[in-house]
Formats: C-alpha cells, structure tokens, sequence
C-alpha cells in the first residue's frame, strides 16, 4: 500500500552519540479526503439538470371553409376558456349571454378546479368540449399551459378559437375593473 | 487459568482505495458531463407534462423569441442545400450555397439573407437579428420557407418543432401555426420541459391506473 520504508536502511548501528532521528509514520489518515470526494460527487449529481427536452403534441384541425362542415358543440357541454394578458383567465359556460353575466374570472390555478367541476357535470363524456381562446396580450407560455391543462384533466376535445371582438373587449374591460378595484 | 487474550486489532481502515473510487467516479462523472452549447437564440421553453422525449433527427424547427421574432432551424444539409437552390433560382439572391448549408438557423427577410450569412458565426445572435417575416398575412415569409421545407424533403416527414419563449406574445405562435396550416402540416410538436403530473387529477388517476398515454 501507500507506504515508505522509513526505517533507516541496511539496520547498522549508528555511533553512540548520533540521536536517533524521530520515525514519524508516513501514513495519512484519507478519511476527510473520502468525505471530500464524495461530497463533490453529490454536488455534482444534485446540482446537473437533466436537460432532456420534451415535446408536445399539437395537432390542428384543417380550416373547415363552408359553415356545415364545422364541427357542432351542444350548449350544455361547453366551456369556453379566454386568456387575458398577465396570466388572467376567464371563462364562461355555454354560450356567452348578452348582458355577459356568465363571463367568470378565474387563474390559472383556479381554472383546473373548473375544468373539473364542468366535466363531472356534464352528462355525457362526450359533450364535454373546451374552447380555447387566446387574446392577443397573452403569451405563449399560457397558451400551453392550457394546453397541459387540457392534457392534465383528460380532456379528449378541445379547440384553439380565434376570439372575437365582443370577447376580447369584455376581456379587457374585466381586466381594467379588476386593476380598477385593486387601486382603491 | 486465564482466558485467552484476543489479539488487539486497530480499527483505522486503509482509506487510501476508498479515496481512489471517490475520486474516480468524480472525474469520471465530470468528464461525461456535457455542456449545453450556448445557444445563439435564448429562449426560455414553458414546462409541460408531456413526457416525450423531443426528437432530435430530421427536425425542422421554429424559434419564437421573447420579442415574437422568429427563427428557423434544420439539421438536414442536403435539404438546407436544395432550398438555397430554389432561393437563388426563384429569387435571384445570390446566396452562398456552402455558407447556408453550414448556417445552424436563419433569422432574417428574404432580402437580407445574403447579409446574414455573410455574417460570422459569432455575431449571429438572436437579438441582433431582425428575424424571419411572420406577423402580417401578406408578406408571411414563414409560409414560402414551409413550402421549400416540404418540397425538399420530398415527401418525407420531417419533424416539425415549435420552440417558443415564455414571454413570446400569443399573436407571433398563431402567425407560425398559420404558416403550417398553410402548408397542410397539421401535426407538430411543441418543445417543453418537463414536468411532474399534479396529484389527484384525471391524469394522475390514469398513470396510477397503469394506462399508458397517448403521446
């Protein structure tokens, strides 16, 4: 092992006045240097990110032109899902109605507990159809994590809709009440 | 009659091997390690749950920066080679066909092509860049890119990615979906990093139940 011979070598006598010179031991104690070495290893593993990217699958519908080839949605099952700027989301069950009183606001964090509720509501699994429609302040990390939303609940049918003007100036408006309200 | 005395053995162990593996599996763990390449565009992807591994071959990738520009990637020389052909027969730009096959993205208007790969390597830099024309439906250079793409490839699928930033506005992803919708490509996939599935929902039932998902 990781010794030296540190005994005076050939083992002749040395003259009655020469000291001995102190055998010190050569051996180091590696125990901290173990710990050392470990540590870093346990840095190391900790600290690396595994940096495998993942991918989601989007797949479009082709853009039906004439209107009876569109795909139809009962009422009842729908929920339509808009995305505001700053993370706001809001929904609205059904159809929107005039005076927009269904027009909810909800979060992102929220809107998993709504999606839920709606699809244990709904009668039949298939009538459940969420429609998607992004503003054009949000950004695209809402985009798909209503997309993951979706992938999260199991929720089977689901469309990416332009919105409409009506809705993107509720969308708005909502959002100035409720910056208004946080103001005062 | 006294018993018999056991021998006193020293309890310090020889650590010098222990040492030595700790030491090797540093290094070893360290040399395996490999660096992220700096990436000319900084893009922050969004996480998802998706548990796909994104593929790396035969892709055909778009980049949405945080400002909504956009970029595009391929990793196939050949096809990189063939679209230069086409840009400079249809377009009479006047590209260097070796420098665009060896450019890792394009980030600039038709017009400015000739420039950007006249450009070194390191100042290709996606804020520097003025990015691929995508917003207006006029002048969506996206779609003629996606129409080379397709014709190049000849058939054969590439794997068409989307790899936006999280800040990206949502109007510059609709203007590069439009783009595919344009070509017929209807199926494409979004790069995300992954994430754990919450707890008790539909999903998480599922992977407990043991169904496997459709990806």
């Amino acid at each position: 092992m990781a010794e030296m011979d540190t005994s005076s070598g050939g083992g002749h006598k040395k003259g009655p006045g020469v000291k001995k010179g102190k055998k010190l031991s050569t051996r180091v104690d590696l125990t901290p240097m173990v710990d050392l070495g470990f540590l870093l290893i346990t840095f190391f593993i900790f600290t690396t990110t595994m940096s495998q990217a993942t991918a989601m699958k989007l797949i479009l519908p082709k853009d039906a032109d004439k209107p009876e080839d569109q795909n139809k949605a009962k009422q009842s099952g729908v929920i339509t899902i808009l995305l505001g700027k700053d993370n706001n989301v809001f929904y609205y069950e059904g159809e929107l109605d005039n005076t927009a009183s269904n027009f909810k606001s909800s979060n992102f964090h929220d809107i998993r507990d709504v999606l839920i509720q709606k699809k244990n509501s709904v009668r039949e699994l298939k009538d459940f159809v969420v429609i998607l429609k992004p503003s054009d302040e949000c950004t695209y990390k809402n985009v798909v994590d209503i997309l993951d939303e979706m992938t999260i609940n199991v929720c089977t049918r689901y469309a990416l809709v332009d919105i409409t003007d009506v809705e993107a100036k509720l969308v708005t408006l909502s959002e100035a009440n409720a910056a208004a309200t946080a103001n005062n | 009659m006294g018993r018999a005395k056991l021998p006193r053995k020293s309890t310090s162990i020889d650590m010098t091997a222990m040492c030595d593996v700790a030491f090797l599996l540093l290094s070893f763990f360290i040399l395996t390690t490999k660096f992220k390449p700096s990436e000319a565009i900084a893009v922050t992807i969004p996480k998802s749950v998706a548990a796909k591994v994104a593929p790396s071959k035969d892709i055909v990738q778009v980049i949405i920066d945080k400002d909504g520009k956009v970029f595009l990637e391929m990793d196939d020389e050949s096809v990189k080679e063939n679209i230069a052909n086409t840009l400079n027969t249809t377009k009479n730009l006047g590209l260097d066909v070796r420098a665009f096959k060896k450019a890792p993205f394009f980030g600039a208007p038709f017009a400015a092509l000739k420039s950007f790969l006249a450009l070194p390597e390191d100042q290709r830099k996606g804020n520097l860049l003025p990015g691929i024309p995508a917003k207006d439906s006029s002048n969506n250079e996206l779609t003629e890119w996606m129409t080379m793409v397709l014709s190049s490839y000849q058939g054969k699928k590439p794997n068409f990615l989307l790899k936006g930033d999280n800040l990206a506005k949502f109007p510059a992803f609709k203007s590069v979906v439009t783009a595919f919708k344009k070509n017929d490509i209807l199926k494409f996939q979004m790069v995300t990093s992954p994430e754990g599935v919450p707890v008790g929902t539909d999903l998480w039932k599922k992977a407990q139940a043991g169904e496997k998902r459709e990806e």
